[in-house]
């Protein structure tokens, strides 16, 4: 059998090639389950399930008119949507899928993760600006703020797992769960950090950057084929490092539950990383389907009075009970 | 005898006691009593009087005259048949209603060119303002006062006024058009929005604000319309609606057409109402006939309404919640609306503007086995209508963001014109079904759902409810649904039943005079007003003889809604903005005509 060794060529190949297709696929899943969720059929034209739709709508972007507005900043209205794949991808780098799986063993991965999310944000902000458009800028100033105030808090939420599993790294962190996943422990801290999450990926009905009933589509008003395919591909990946990431920190990552540990280990790791993260990923399309878009006060006020406290009494109170048992 | 005549009989035989009331206090003289079809008090009066007047029946004349519905004016220089009215080139017509009274009142402005001005009432009701800009439009009327009496419809540098008689209905009878460079210039300069004209600031102290155009492309705009909105940050601190994107001069098509092939114009007014839309008009010219059809066309059109009703709050329904945020419940709506129109489609051959009613019945006989299907729908749809309710009106995020919301009194609602739903969420329960019943209504039996608020989440409320009460009323429409023929024997019935006409050439004679020609009428004016999906809709048809109307004016409730847009959203953010526009349920077709 393979021996797997993180940051090995064939390892890299496998997981750009596994997140890349993976997000690319999330668009027809997306499109399908919501197509469930509300009662329709979503697309099924093209090819087996409407599979190859993935394909179709790829093509379609790339020959459409690249059109770049001559009221825009051209450099930066280029450079903006380069930004937001390429640092999601970064951050898909140091997620352990498996024993031995993975791009890079960073002991500072999750803050890698976090300095990569805030680059993220520079992709909405700086794309939403360049395009010289009253919407756009609306957009990108709801992404602006909605970052730096859900950012806070997504920080001091995963503290407790910093302070419970005593490292960044996030391979250690799932080590660190062999006997316990956080996610009971760290009850709030996971509440708080699937809601920090969502609205760091952008994703419904945290989408206030791009909130189409007020403001067409926000900061990528402007943007049109492949510039704004780089968007979607980004939201999606963030979407697949954020469903990826909740698992390595609150549900053991690639440890199976129960036992039900089957065969090589770095298969059986890779089956339940998997699955854990197809189980998070239909969450958020879930998600979507059925919850309604907060106003952009009350998403911020939710932040910061209700997150905000909840994720700091939960670092007060995992630190105490580490510090009393710690004696 | 008819209901028509004996109303203009009585109309005459008595003098009504507001008509009784004017003439005590501002003296006979004052005034000339015309007599119409439908019986509305209808008053001529002059313009020194007209604010003196409409004043004292907004305040002081008990019951009072809460509303103005419409403001209107006829260009009177090629009407023949004027019956003792006094001399006038262009009358400007006003109407009042009385919902604590239940009566209505009509007064007339007699103007002599080249001096076509009266006084604004802005001041008595804020809702004459787009009134007034829209008769300066169309006929070039001035009301002395008006802060900006700037074309509505027609663009800014339109030369004409498209309803007078002498401006061409159509294309063809015009100079070819051309857009050259020049004009597309200067077209372009003409739609900047320049805020100093509706007096508003560019900057405060403190910040400097943003001037963002909403629409005419806007997801959340529903359909053409333009919201220049000033922005303070994301806060709207003030709207200025610009319509007028799709106006496609209804009312000067009614001139050209007759009375019949006029009929499919109205279905697309408000073109989500469908043969609801057609209703007005047909008991209007019906009313002038003289024609009182047969119980199963009462019955059969007010089940279509009905059905028209659900069809046209499902969407409002669907889209109000995709504009909140909330994608699926479009869908869903969907769904239902799918199957609504599906029996629509079996019984009128058309879905959205069937055309199907005609001037004394219907087109045609309901199809076979019309009830399994109907059966269908009434049982399936109070079911769907509860699941609505968990998912969306139940829902705390959509709580949060329509409660309070947006918010009017039923004072509010009488300044800004507002009727329909709109007017019940304020806590006035006033529908024209049951109040002054129409087409058989008065044999029905449902409620009239209110709120209390009058904020965006209660004129959701009270639709969602509306839905169900139509439910209940096509129920009964199909479980008492009374035989007889689809059309009235009458001889203005168009086109007539095809088998009288078989029986003698009299018969036949009129079956061709007005399927060929169309059905001509004595002169009169007449309007007729029903509960439309979204309001108050009216029809003031003025006959001169002819085989069509001399003048056709369609109150649009739409119109006069979008008028408050700017009253609702004043302060709120740009996200609340987009539910009151939502809840004002308003349709493009039936703002511009």
């Amino acid at each position: 059998m393979f021996s797997f060794e993180v940051g090995s060529l064939l390892n890299i190949a496998f997981v750009l090639g596994a997140g890349l297709v993976v997000s690319i696929m999330m668009i027809w899943v997306e499109r399908r389950f919501l197509g469930f969720f509300s009662d329709r059929l979503g697309p099924n034209r093209v090819g087996p399930f409407g599979l190859f739709q993935v394909i179709a709508d790829a093509v379609k972007m790339l020959t459409k008119e690249d059109w770049i507005p001559p009221f825009s900043d051209k450099f930066t209205f280029v450079v903006a949507p380069m930004i937001l794949p390429i640092v999601m991808l970064l951050s898909l780098a140091v997620i352990p899928f498996g024993p031995g799986v993975g791009v890079m063993d960073l002991n500072i991965g999750l803050l890698w993760i976090f300095a990569m999310a805030g680059l993220a944000s520079y992709s909405t902000m700086l794309g939403g600006l360049a395009s010289n458009n009253k919407f756009a800028l609306l957009g990108s100033l709801r992404g602006a703020g909605q970052m730096i105030s859900y950012e806070v808090f997504m920080g001091i939420s995963i503290l407790g797992i910093v302070i419970l599993s005593d490292s960044f790294s996030l391979r250690e962190i799932v080590e660190a769960q062999r006997d316990g996943w956080f996610v009971i422990p760290q009850f709030f801290g996971f509440i708080v950090f699937m809601v920090a999450g969502m609205a760091e990926s952008h994703r419904w009905p945290f989408d206030l950057p791009e909130g189409e009933a007020e403001i067409i589509s926000g900061y990528n008003t402007e943007y049109s084929g492949m510039k704004f395919g780089l968007f979607m591909i980004g939201e999606y990946i963030g979407m697949v490092v954020m469903s990826a990431l909740i698992p390595v920190l609150f549900f053991g990552g690639w440890l199976a539950p129960f036992g039900l540990e089957f065969g090589n280990e770095i298969f059986s790791g890779l089956f339940w990383m998997g699955a854990k993260t197809t189980f998070f990923l239909l969450f958020f399309v879930l998600v979507r389907a059925a919850l309604v878009r907060p106003r952009y006060d009350q998403l911020m006020s939710y932040g910061w009075l209700v997150m905000l406290p909840l994720s700091l009494v939960n670092l007060l109170i995992t630190g105490a009970v580490v510090l009393y048992q710690a004696g | 005898m008819s209901t028509a005549s004996t109303s203009l009989q009585q109309s005459m035989a008595e003098t009504p006691a507001v008509i009784a009331e004017l003439y005590l206090k501002f003296g006979e003289s004052a005034f000339v009593r015309q007599h119409t079809a439908e019986g509305m008090p209808t008053l001529w009066l002059g313009r020194e009087k007209l604010l003196e007047v409409l004043k004292f029946l907004r305040d002081d004349y008990r019951p009072r005259y809460e509303m103005l519905l419409d403001v209107t004016a006829i260009d009177e220089r090629l009407r023949v048949h004027r019956g003792g009215q006094p001399e006038s080139d262009f009358t400007v017509v006003y109407q009042l209603i009385s919902y604590s009274g239940n009566c209505d009142i009509r007064l007339k402005v007699a103007l002599k060119e080249p001096d076509l001005k009266v006084p604004t009432i802005i001041s008595l009701w804020p809702a004459a303002n787009w009134h007034e800009r829209e008769c300066w439009d169309m006929f070039g009327v001035v009301f002395d006062g008006h802060p900006n009496l700037s074309r509505i419809y027609t663009p800014p540098t339109w030369v004409g006024h498209p309803l007078r008689k002498d401006h061409p209905a159509r294309a063809t009878e015009m100079e070819p058009y051309r857009l050259d460079d020049d004009i597309v210039d200067t077209e372009q300069e003409a739609m900047k929005f320049k805020p100093e004209e509706w007096g508003l600031e560019r900057k405060s102290d403190t910040s400097e604000f943003m001037f963002l155009n909403f629409g005419p492309n806007h997801p959340a705009a529903h359909g053409v319309i333009r919201f220049a909105l000033q922005l303070d940050g994301e806060y709207v601190l003030d709207v200025v609606p610009d319509v007028g994107y799709h106006h496609r001069g209804a009312e000067k098509m009614g001139e050209r057409q007759t009375w019949h092939t006029y009929i499919p114009y109205t279905d697309r007014i408000d073109y989500l109402g469908g043969v609801m839309n057609n209703l007005p008009y047909v008991m209007a010219v019906e009313k002038m006939a003289g024609i009182e059809v047969p119980e199963r066309v009462k019955v059969i059109r007010v089940m279509l309404a009905e059905f028209f009703r659900i069809c046209s709050h499902l969407l409002f329904f669907g889209t109000w919640a995709v504009d909140l945020g909330q994608l699926s419940p479009l869908f869903y709506a969907f769904v239902d609306r799918e199957k609504a129109f599906n029996i629509i489609e079996s019984i009128t051959g058309g879905r959205m503007h069937p055309s199907w009613f005609r001037i004394g019945g219907v087109a045609q006989d309901l199809p076979n086995g019309w009830e399994v299907r109907v059966r269908e729908f009434v049982d399936m749809f109070p079911k769907k209508l509860l699941e609505y309710n968990k998912m969306v009106m139940a829902n705390t995020v959509i709580k949060q963001r329509t409660i309070g919301v947006g918010k009017m009194n039923t004072q509010d609602a009488y300044d800004w014109g507002m009727t329909g739903p709109a007017l019940r969420a304020t806590g006035l329960e006033w529908d024209y079904r049951k109040n002054r019943p129409y087409s058989g209504y008065e044999n029905f039996e449902f409620e009239v759902p209110i709120a209390v608020n009058g904020d965006c989440y209660d004129r959701a409320a009270v639709r969602v409810e509306e839905m169900r009460q139509s439910c209940e009323i096509i129920r009964q429409c199909l479980e008492n649904m009374p035989s007889g023929p689809y059309k009235s024997d009458h001889h203005l019935t168009t086109p007539p039943l095809k088998e009288d006409s078989k029986q003698d050439i009299e018969t036949l004679i009129n079956h061709f005079l007005s399927v060929s020609w169309g059905p001509v009428m004595e002169p009169s004016e007449v309007s007729m007003a029903i509960e439309a999906t979204k309001g108050i809709n009216s029809y003031y048809l003025i006959n001169d003889g002819g085989s069509g109307s001399y003048r056709t004016r369609i109150r649009t409730p739409s119109f006069i809604h979008i008028q408050a847009i700017p009253f609702l959203s004043r302060g709120l953010m740009l996200a609340d903005f987009t539910a009151v526009v939502a809840t004002t349920d308003f349709v493009m077709a039936d703002v511009d005509k």
